[in-house]
């Protein structure tokens, strides 16, 4: 519904999408990471970020993006090794993380080259701070299947 | 006839006081009372309206952009709120809302953060019963 509601607004922004590589993700499948966050956000698919990035991302819970957002010991080892094992520059050529260079270490999806591309040209700025959206980490506003891997909506 | 009332009442009785001592919420409540008594002697009971007061209160030593429990949580206790990344929070007031405060463990971990973001600090014992008393009789 709110989708739907999204899409005329903004002028059907979704039609072209369809052919695109990098709209399906596989499902976040560790319910430790799962549950533990997502908690305050969707849980976030491992494979739109390289690994490096969720090692410096589960070190700096204690001021996660300005929020404490700690877990104990156990569940930040486990949930770490989680997210490195299916980081998106471990083992395929992913399309997300085209552009990054290797010396940088990306703390958000939002702010990824490709990521941006897709959103910012596409989209007008005054989305991110509407009442239903909010944030651009709130994938699912656009995205309602985020949390299934689908972003291929339309 | 009146042995069988008076057994009647006798379990009626303990089924209430069973269901009263067994409720989550107050396991959660013991817990924290339990806390505050450990560090002070001369405890007399959480303060509804202390809690209120913490709830509703702007701080300034914690994240910026976080000055209130009310920021993420709306001003009402009743309402619903939402994270600062627009995820839905169902509302905090017992009445509305009975799955809330049934779990020691994740109630800790939500003081714990909440306290640590908004007042840039724990929370202490007496204050998280204040505002568990607060919000369970909403
Ligand atoms: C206490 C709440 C909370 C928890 C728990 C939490 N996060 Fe976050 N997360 C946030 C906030 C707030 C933001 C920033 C949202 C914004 O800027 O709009 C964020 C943003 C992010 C982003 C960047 C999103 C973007 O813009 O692309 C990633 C990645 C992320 N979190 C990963 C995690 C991981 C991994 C965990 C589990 C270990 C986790 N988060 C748990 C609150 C939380
Ligand atoms: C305000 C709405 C909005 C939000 C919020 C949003 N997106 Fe998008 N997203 C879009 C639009 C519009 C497109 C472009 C679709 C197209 O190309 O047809 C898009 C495209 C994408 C694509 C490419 C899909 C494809 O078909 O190639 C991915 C992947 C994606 N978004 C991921 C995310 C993630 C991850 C988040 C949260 C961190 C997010 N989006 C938040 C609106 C949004
Ligand atoms: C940045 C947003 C945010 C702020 C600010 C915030 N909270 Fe929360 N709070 C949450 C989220 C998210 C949850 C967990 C989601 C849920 O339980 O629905 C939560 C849960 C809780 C819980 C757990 C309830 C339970 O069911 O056991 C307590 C207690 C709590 N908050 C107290 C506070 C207090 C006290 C403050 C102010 C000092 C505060 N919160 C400020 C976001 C926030």
């Amino acid at each position: 519904m709110r989708f739907s509601f999204i899409a005329v607004s903004l002028g059907v922004l979704f039609g072209a999408s369809a052919q695109a590589d990098d709209d399906v993700y596989p499902v976040v499948s560790d319910p430790l990471t799962a549950s533990a966050c997502g908690e305050c956000h969707m849980a976030f698919q491992p494979q739109m970020l390289p690994a490096r990035s969720w090692k410096a991302i589960m070190q700096g819970l204690d001021n996660h993006f300005g929020e404490d957002a700690t877990v104990d010991t156990m569940a930040v080892s486990k949930i770490e090794s989680y997210l490195v094992a299916n980081a998106g520059d471990v083992g395929w050529d992913n399309e997300i993380l085209r552009g990054v260079s290797s010396s940088s270490t990306p703390l958000r999806i939002s702010e990824l080259p490709k990521w941006i591309d897709e959103h910012d040209e596409e989209l007008p700025a005054n989305v991110w701070s509407r009442a239903d959206v909010g944030s651009k980490a709130n994938c699912r506003a656009c995205h309602r299947a985020a949390d299934k891997g689908y972003y291929d909506d339309d | 006839m009146k042995k069988i009332l008076l057994l009647t009442l006798m379990f009626t009785g303990m089924a209430f006081s069973n269901v009263y001592a067994q409720s989550p919420q107050s396991v959660v409540l013991t817990f924290y009372e339990n806390l505050q008594r450990e560090q002070a002697v001369d405890f007399k009971g959480f303060s509804s309206e202390r809690g209120q007061n913490l709830f509703v209160s702007a701080f300034s030593d914690g994240k910026p952009d976080i000055p209130s429990c009310t920021t993420c949580h709306t001003p009402s206790p009743t309402g619903t709120g939402k994270t600062r990344a627009g995820k839905i929070i169902e509302p905090m007031a017992l009445s509305i809302n009975n799955a809330r405060y049934t779990d020691t463990v994740k109630t800790e971990k939500w003081f714990r953060r909440n306290c640590k973001s908004v007042m840039g600090r724990e929370c202490t014992p007496r204050e998280k019963g204040d505002f568990l008393t607060f919000m369970m009789g909403q």
